[in-house]
């Protein structure tokens, strides 16, 4: 669509720049005035520059953290993208199922992030959970709080379990809207059941796959609370991701300074991982 | 064909509501039979910890204090970003691309970045402890989110729509409120979702920026673990009556979804 040029509509915009800004660029800053410092107490700190940063960036907590919270993301949509397209597929298409699925699949999404962390705690026990319990009987070691690779993979299969859903939701709609003819000229071809996916379905749903993969990205590379209910990031380290890494650092040893250079690198890694999908995003946008 | 969808469906669908059923099982068990013994069926039932949920003030004012901030983020999240979202797709301005960029990145924020700036602000202007507080924080990742939502839909209104109303005599804001709001009713349902969604399950800034008086319900089901061990019994009858309200949400937008969770980009 072409779009006038007019800078009033700027007047328009305003009051989303007031209240984001509100609580993004004077936080932001105070971030920033930290980072620079180092900081005993209210009137007790001092200038030290950039050695927050060169001193973090050669630290292999941020390391480890980092490697860790990429494998997990990278996993994480691995799993739900495909999972979630699936899904979709399989939905009805009319009738009372329609509701039904979408009320059903959305309960995850509704949860209280701490009380997901509350439910897989417990259904993966051993004793108590139905999961953990049935892993036992068929003769899987399986203990979620003394095995790191059982505590990475319950992290994983809790976040498929609360966020796959959105995925599939995403989907399910992108597939709606794809015109009947479409699906008639296939018939006519005689297109097999993988063509009509790979030559129609998949290409339609581009646009809605970029937005799940953006948001589940984003949301699993910020994720907290869940393992923190979960495991309390243990056992060891196996699950302490970039979020708790820093808490822990700023809340946990009160190591305000190097915190918010902690804080400030992690923003910009988010960042440049956001534009490179935002510029694919728009890119797309403009060619549609 | 149709009955491996169908397969795949159930299979999925068991596998999402097997750990529901297992909350909502433990909300009608005493700790003591929890604690003890894998059942799949409370063997006595008991609704003591709905009881402690529903008539302890300590429980359900945090309730209707979740509910005020999330309502309030909602209201406030959608009247701002509504004009917004209108500017973004239907006009080129200065910086226009660049303050769309600007918007999501804060979605992207993480809240752990902000907790300790988010928590000296608020205290500094004498907000701490109220539900507006959390209502404004949650807006840092709502506002863009819902921005976003609605520039999708808007931008599959045709924009003769709005040169008619104009040339018909309508000013901008009645042609807002009376002509565009009504045609994109299903973005506004979805958007209306996604803030409540996001508002109500967010835990770090909700449990950073209240103490007492404006304490939500996340943070109270915390409470439930202490030196005696977890209150697994009412921590799960809590989880469950947290679910009502999305519940609620959910089943007005039922009809939007379909469309609508696409953002309007289809």
């Amino acid at each position: 669509m072409d779009k006038i040029h007019n800078n009033k509509a700027w007047l328009l915009v305003l009051p989303v720049f007031a209240l984001v800004a509100f609580s993004a660029i004077v936080p932001l800053m105070t971030v920033v005035n930290y980072s620079v410092q180092d900081i005993f107490g209210p009137n007790n700190r001092y200038f030290v520059g950039t050695e927050w940063f060169s001193q973090l960036l050669r630290d292999p907590l941020l390391h480890n953290s980092l490697l860790r919270q990429f494998g997990f993301s990278f996993s994480v949509l691995a799993i739900e993208i495909p999972l979630g397209i699936v899904i979709a597929l399989s939905m009805p298409r009319r009738g009372l199922g329609v509701p039904t699925c979408l009320i059903l699949l959305s309960l995850p999404l509704l949860i209280p992030w701490n009380v997901v962390g509350t439910i897989w705690q417990i259904i993966g026990r051993g004793d108590i959970g139905l999961y953990g319990w049935a892993l036992n009987e068929v003769g899987i070691d399986y203990n979620y709080a003394a095995n790191p690779t059982d505590a990475w993979i319950t992290v994983l299969i809790m976040d498929v379990w609360h966020w796959t859903s959105l995925v599939a939701l995403l989907c399910y709609s992108g597939l709606r809207a794809i015109p009947d003819v479409y699906y008639q000229a296939a018939r006519i071809d005689r297109a097999s059941h993988w063509a009509v996916f790979r030559y129609i379905q998949l290409p339609k749903l581009k646009n809605v796959l970029l937005i799940a993969v953006m948001l589940r990205f984003m949301d699993s590379f910020m994720i907290y609370t869940e393992p923190f209910v979960l495991t309390g990031g243990g056992p060891g380290t196996s699950t302490t991701f970039l979020s708790q890494t820093l808490t822990k650092m700023a809340v946990g040893q009160f190591d305000i300074g190097r915190a918010a250079a902690f804080s400030l690198i992690y923003f910009l890694i988010i960042l440049l991982v956001t534009w490179l999908f935002y510029t694919a995003m728009t890119h797309t946008d403009d060619k549609a | 064909m149709k009955t491996r969808k169908l397969l795949v469906l159930f299979i999925y669908l068991v596998f999402v509501l097997v750990p529901i059923y297992w909350l909502v099982n433990m909300s009608l068990k005493s700790n003591r039979e929890i604690l003890s013994s894998l059942t799949l069926w409370p063997d006595t039932l008991t609704l003591d910890n709905y009881r402690v949920v529903l008539t302890d003030p300590t429980w359900y004012m945090t309730y209707l204090n979740s509910l005020s901030y999330v309502t309030m983020n909602m209201v406030i999240s959608l009247a701002v970003a509504l004009p917004a979202a209108y500017a973004f797709s239907r006009y080129r301005f200065l910086g226009d691309k660049h303050m769309f960029f600007w918007l999501l990145t804060n979605r992207m924020a993480p809240p752990a970045v902000f907790l300790l700036p988010f928590f000296q602000l608020y205290s500094s202007i004498g907000l701490f402890d109220t539900t507006i507080a959390v209502a404004l924080a949650h807006c840092l990742f709502n506002v863009p989110l819902a921005v976003w939502i609605l520039e999708g839909f808007m931008s599959g209104v045709p924009k003769e729509i709005d040169e008619t109303a104009y040339i018909d005599g309508y000013s901008f804001p009645r042609f807002f409120i009376r002509i565009f709001i009504p045609l994109i009713r299903p973005g506004i349902g979805v958007a209306a979702f996604f803030c409540f969604m996001y508002s109500w399950v967010e835990l770090l800034l909700a449990s950073t920026l209240t103490s007492v008086s404006a304490k939500p319900i996340v943070v109270q089901m915390t409470s439930t673990i202490s030196a005696a061990g977890i209150d697994w019994g009412l921590l799960a009858a809590a989880g469950v009556v947290a679910l009502l309200p999305g519940i609620a949400v959910i089943y007005f937008v039922r009809n939007h979804v379909a469309k609508g969770f696409a953002l309007g980009r289809v």
